[in-house]
């Protein structure tokens, strides 16, 4: 269903207490510490009711933990509410046989071209970055479109090696249905979403009670796409902005939930997250790519998780276009390092940045050993930067 | 890579739009935005693609969250280098 009007979340049968909240949160006043002051209050009252401890929830998004650090909001949680960033990070769970076999390409003699932090992930033995310092030839680009015009200019064979959730997966989704140049083919690791939330909402390790769902990934599928999550798992779902007061209002909704055992979804991100989602976008995604099972780094085999070219893009997927050699990649020994490096507990939400003994020490920024050092939205690069747990006690 | 960037357009030629980004225009695919798209109206853009026509009334909000954004980011603010990274990723595209 369309949106002409902008309608706070459109769509099917919406109950009087969600359009109150819709109306509520488009009053929210953006930087309103009086606002803030009062969803925390209230955040805290209502963990304090739940009567457990901790009480953990979960996000899924580097964007909001780049939020969360940056303007120090867990200082304002309670103690006893743990707020644990899941797998949000698209670069970070990219997993290293994928990261090896656009390495074994670029060794091969193709021109890759990626998303500029994918370089710097290490697959089993050697990052893109690695590779190129090696004499293979890597190309940054910021968009798969920008991929297909280096494919234009030149004769060679380029690969898209194409990494992102589904957000991003349109778009290469897009590209594919543009009658790319011959000389072009993808070589995707794209993740869906969902599917690793269900793995992760059963890990008994880190005992998530609801999550927080990204805003902006929801634009394409819409919120009701959780519904048959929080129905199967019994876990409210609350979608949530980027602002500091659109997580805490998020939070508050959800630890309400949490309080009432209310495993609903509900959507505090109504000016740009409707119920349906972008259902063109889902057309495109959904013809150019099927899910197929595979594991993200460290994290577990996720079925559905992977986003493959189907059958009738066979001719652009580079993983038949090519015989990917990985085996020329074994004369190189792992780095000994990856072998400490945490991030496949921190994306599960078992372990901090702060856990790990490389973190600020062997693993920096310039550095990395890890995937969650590498990207802008992985969580030891985000603490790294900002401090994960502002230390001013409870305010 | 979550946030994507508000736009406005300016001009729209078939499958693609002219955007403006805070003075910064950009050729922007109109392939998989959920509704028609017209000149003076905004959009979501993400890599290169318009992902959602902004309904009018919450233009202002939006715009203004980015504005915050930007404005009070230093140079090393991650959430405003995906900002400029996503500007800086569209644009090309005959694809």
């Amino acid at each position: 269903m369309a949106d002409p009007a902008g309608a706070p979340s459109a769509g099917p049968p919406r109950s009087s207490e969600d359009a109150r909240l819709d109306a509520a949160i488009r009053q929210l006043k953006f930087r309103d510490p009086a606002t803030a002051r009062k969803l925390s209050e209230t955040i805290a009252r209502v963990t304090k009711e739940i009567g457990r401890s901790p009480v953990s929830v979960m996000h899924v998004c580097g964007s909001h933990e780049q939020a969360i650090a940056k303007f120090g909001l867990r200082a304002t949680f309670p103690r006893d509410l743990n707020v644990i960033m899941g797998p949000g990070c698209p670069v970070c769970i990219t997993d290293m046989p994928e990261v090896d076999e656009g390495v074994a390409l670029a060794r091969q003699g193709v021109l890759i071209a990626s998303y500029g932090d994918m370089l710097k992930v290490r697959g089993t033995v050697q990052s893109l970055n690695d590779a190129q310092a090696d004499g293979a030839d890597v190309a940054v680009v910021y968009s798969a479109s920008q991929a297909v015009d280096l494919a234009r200019s030149t004769d060679r064979e380029v690969v898209f090696f194409a990494t992102g959730f589904e957000t991003t997966a349109v778009a290469t989704a897009a590209v594919i249905r543009g009658n790319p140049p011959k000389n072009f083919s993808v070589l995707s690791a794209h993740k869906y979403i969902p599917p690793v939330m269900e793995i992760v909402a059963e890990m008994p390790e880190n005992r998530v009670e609801g999550f927080l769902a990204a805003g902006h990934a929801a634009t394409i599928t819409g919120w009701g796409i959780f519904e048959a999550f929080a129905e199967k798992h019994r876990l409210p779902v609350v979608v949530a902005g980027f602002e500091p007061l659109d997580i805490l209002a998020g939070l508050a909704r959800l630890v309400e939930l949490v309080r009432d055992r209310e495993p609903k979804v509900v959507n505090m991100f109504p000016r740009c997250v409707t119920k349906e989602g972008n259902r063109r976008a889902q057309e495109e995604l959904w013809s150019v790519f099927r899910p197929v099972g595979g594991r993200w780094r460290g994290i577990a085999h996720v079925p559905n998780g992977n986003l493959r070219l189907r059958d009738e893009w066979a001719h652009l997927d580079a993983r038949r276009r090519f015989t990917i050699d990985l085996s020329s990649l074994w004369d190189y020994a792992p780095p000994t390092l990856a072998a400490d490096c945490i991030c496949g507990d921190i994306m599960s939400g078992i372990a901090s940045p702060v856990n790990c003994k490389l973190f600020g020490k062997e693993c920096v920024p310039d550095t990395p050993v890890g995937a969650c050092m590498v990207s802008s939205e992985g969580t030891c690069k985000i603490w790294h930067q900002y401090g994960g747990h502002p230390d001013l006690g409870t305010l | 890579m979550c946030l994507g960037v508000p736009g406005k357009v300016i001009s729209v030629d078939g499958a693609f739009a002219i955007v403006d980004f805070w003075g910064v225009r950009r050729q922007v695919s109109l392939d998989i935005v959920d509704e028609p798209v017209q000149p003076g109206d905004y959009i979501l853009n993400h890599v290169g693609f318009a992902i959602r026509r902004i309904p009018q009334e919450d233009i202002g909000q939006t715009l203004s969250l980015y504005e915050n954004l930007l404005k009070e980011a230093g140079a090393d603010d991650l959430m405003a280098a995906d900002v400029r990274g996503e500007i800086a990723g569209t644009g090309s595209g005959n694809g």
